[in-house]
């Protein structure tokens, strides 16, 4: 229960300065209090499920969008730039809406909250990603190509063991940065109800008052999420270049 | 030594090569016969990559005809895979796979692509290294080994394929001078154990001593063929006396 105690004293600290804060809201020392951060990092669950779930669809989209665009076939590569153009100009909040409340309407099929999240993020994300892809694998070497051509790999095998391999190592930190965006669009989805972070947060105003206070820990639930999220992908970056580097 | 047969196992007829409007080979013939040594040389940007790329099908030819080992090349992903099964390279940059282990380099191919277990892959992959005198790096990684080591980790790893035919594009060209003697070394014991090579490089040296058949290239044309006694004594056109006098007197 540490971050308890380093808010008490972030508050205790700010409280001085102004007659305005309020802290007894997210007080843990009091039952209240103590509930209510409770109720809100409740959130915490459903902002990393979702954006981790929404992440891992839109690499994998990302990547199978990025192979055509990388291809001699001129239609494949239009097929490519079309997409990553098209989802690339919607806003995700649009998406969010348009996934929730008109995709069910066009297929007749209902679809939970959390999927409605999960689809509109990874889809929106898969452009980027799609781009993030294309310059990894294209900043690899064509004497990689030529010497898995001469050792007879196939396409897929070259792709697999070869290229895909050496230009994960180089996009890592493009995909951190990605990872970090997508925990932050993640809050938008609170919108259609989702009980996320930003969700919780939004009820707990409605029910205590409390703005400053509330979204204060909000920002600060948000900023330490993302700075372990980015302390754990600088990690992983010097773990796989122990093995790079030619 | 192996005798050389009646059929050449290389057979390029008439074959050319553009790059856009430019001809980068011209109507380029060449034979060569199972256990050939064959050297190529001349000016850069006369072919010479341009020529060998084209045998394993790095290079689209645009006429003639090319036919190794009895298989036409041609878009046929069956032809192209015949081809690279039985030819096998070696270029300039080394072109290992930095992220895996040497031997892991050396059995990536045979593993994925002869369908060879994993053990029995090392088990060759050893007998490569030994071969190429490097056995005890086969746990590093390409950029923790000399220019020299990298280079013959290369070869070892295309000969794990069991080619019949290397090709050497420049082998020893981004090698410190120091280390350009330990990779033609095992090169000239390749050529003694009868393996079918044709080898770009501007060794004189090694070319003398090794090669069976000089190729003399300027301009996508082959200008000179001939013995390398008959090639280095009496070259017969002006183009390659010029290149032999500059290349030898430095
Ligand atoms: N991919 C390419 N696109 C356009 N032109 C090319 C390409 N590859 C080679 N060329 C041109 O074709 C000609 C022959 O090139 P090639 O690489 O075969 O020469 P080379 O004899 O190997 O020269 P070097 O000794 O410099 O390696 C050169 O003029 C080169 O500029
Ligand atoms: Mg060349």
């Amino acid at each position: 229960m540490k971050r308890p105690l380093i808010l008490l004293g972030f508050a205790s600290l700010l409280s001085g300065c102004s007659a305005q804060w309020g802290w007894y809201v997210v007080n843990p020392a009091s039952p209240t209090g103590m509930t209510n951060l409770q109720f809100l990092l409740s959130g915490l669950y459903y902002t990393v499920l979702l954006s981790l779930t929404a992440i891992s669809i839109s690499v994998v989209t990302g990547l199978l969008v990025a192979l055509p665009g990388l291809s001699d076939n001129r239609y494949l590569r239009s097929f490519n730039r079309v997409y990553v153009e098209l989802v690339r100009a919607v806003p995700i909040l649009v998406l969010i809406l348009w996934v929730y409340y008109g995709l069910p309407q066009l297929t007749s099929l209902t679809i939970s909250v959390f999927w409605a999240g999960v689809i509109a993020l990874a889809l929106s994300d898969s452009a980027f990603q799609a781009e993030i892809f294309r310059a990894g694998i294209q900043s690899i070497n064509k004497g990689q190509y030529e010497a898995a051509h001469s050792v007879s790999l196939s396409y897929p095998d070259t792709m697999r063991f070869v290229i895909l391999p050496q230009a994960i190592r180089r996009i890592l930190p493009a995909l951190g940065n990605q990872l970090v965006y997508m925990l932050k669009m993640s809050s938008l989805v609170s919108v259609i109800g989702m009980q996320e972070l930003t969700r919780k947060a939004n009820e707990l105003v409605v029910t205590e008052y409390r703005p400053l206070e509330v979204y204060t820990v909000l920002v600060l639930e948000y900023l330490a999420l993302i700075l372990i999220v980015s302390a754990a992908v600088r990690w992983l970056e010097r773990r796989m270049q122990t093995d790079e580097r030619n | 030594m192996i005798s050389t047969s009646a059929q050449p196992v290389i057979r390029m007829e008439g074959v050319s090569k553009f790059f856009g409007s430019f001809q980068a080979l011209k109507d380029v013939s060449l034979n060569v016969n199972s256990g050939d040594r064959v050297v190529v040389c001349g000016p850069s940007g006369s072919g010479k990559s341009t020529l060998i790329r084209c045998i394993n099908r790095l290079e689209k030819h645009e006429s003639g005809s090319i036919i190794v080992d009895g298989v036409t090349l041609s878009d046929s992903r069956e032809s192209l895979n015949a081809i690279r099964a039985k030819v096998g390279m070696v270029f300039q940059q080394f072109n290992l796979f930095p992220h895996l282990t040497v031997l892991e380099n050396l059995t990536l191919g045979p593993v994925r692509a002869r369908n060879t277990g994993k053990t029995e892959a090392a088990e060759l992959a050893m007998r490569y290294l030994e071969r190429v005198r490097i056995p005890e790096q086969a746990e590093k990684y390409p950029r923790q080994l000399s220019g020299g080591q990298q280079q013959r980790v290369a070869i070892a790893r295309s000969l794990c394929m069991e080619p019949q035919i290397m090709l050497f594009d420049e082998p020893t060209s981004a090698l410190d001078p120091e280390m350009i003697n330990e990779v033609l070394e095992v090169m000239a014991e390749l050529a003694a154990s009868g393996m079918t090579m044709i080898c770009v490089t501007h060794e004189m040296g090694f070319a003398r001593r090794v090669a069976d058949k000089m190729v003399f290239m300027d301009h996508g044309e082959i200008v000179e063929m001939s013995p390398p006694e008959k090639f280095f004594s009496t070259p017969e056109s002006q183009r390659c006396q010029d290149f032999l006098q500059k290349i030898l007197h430095h």
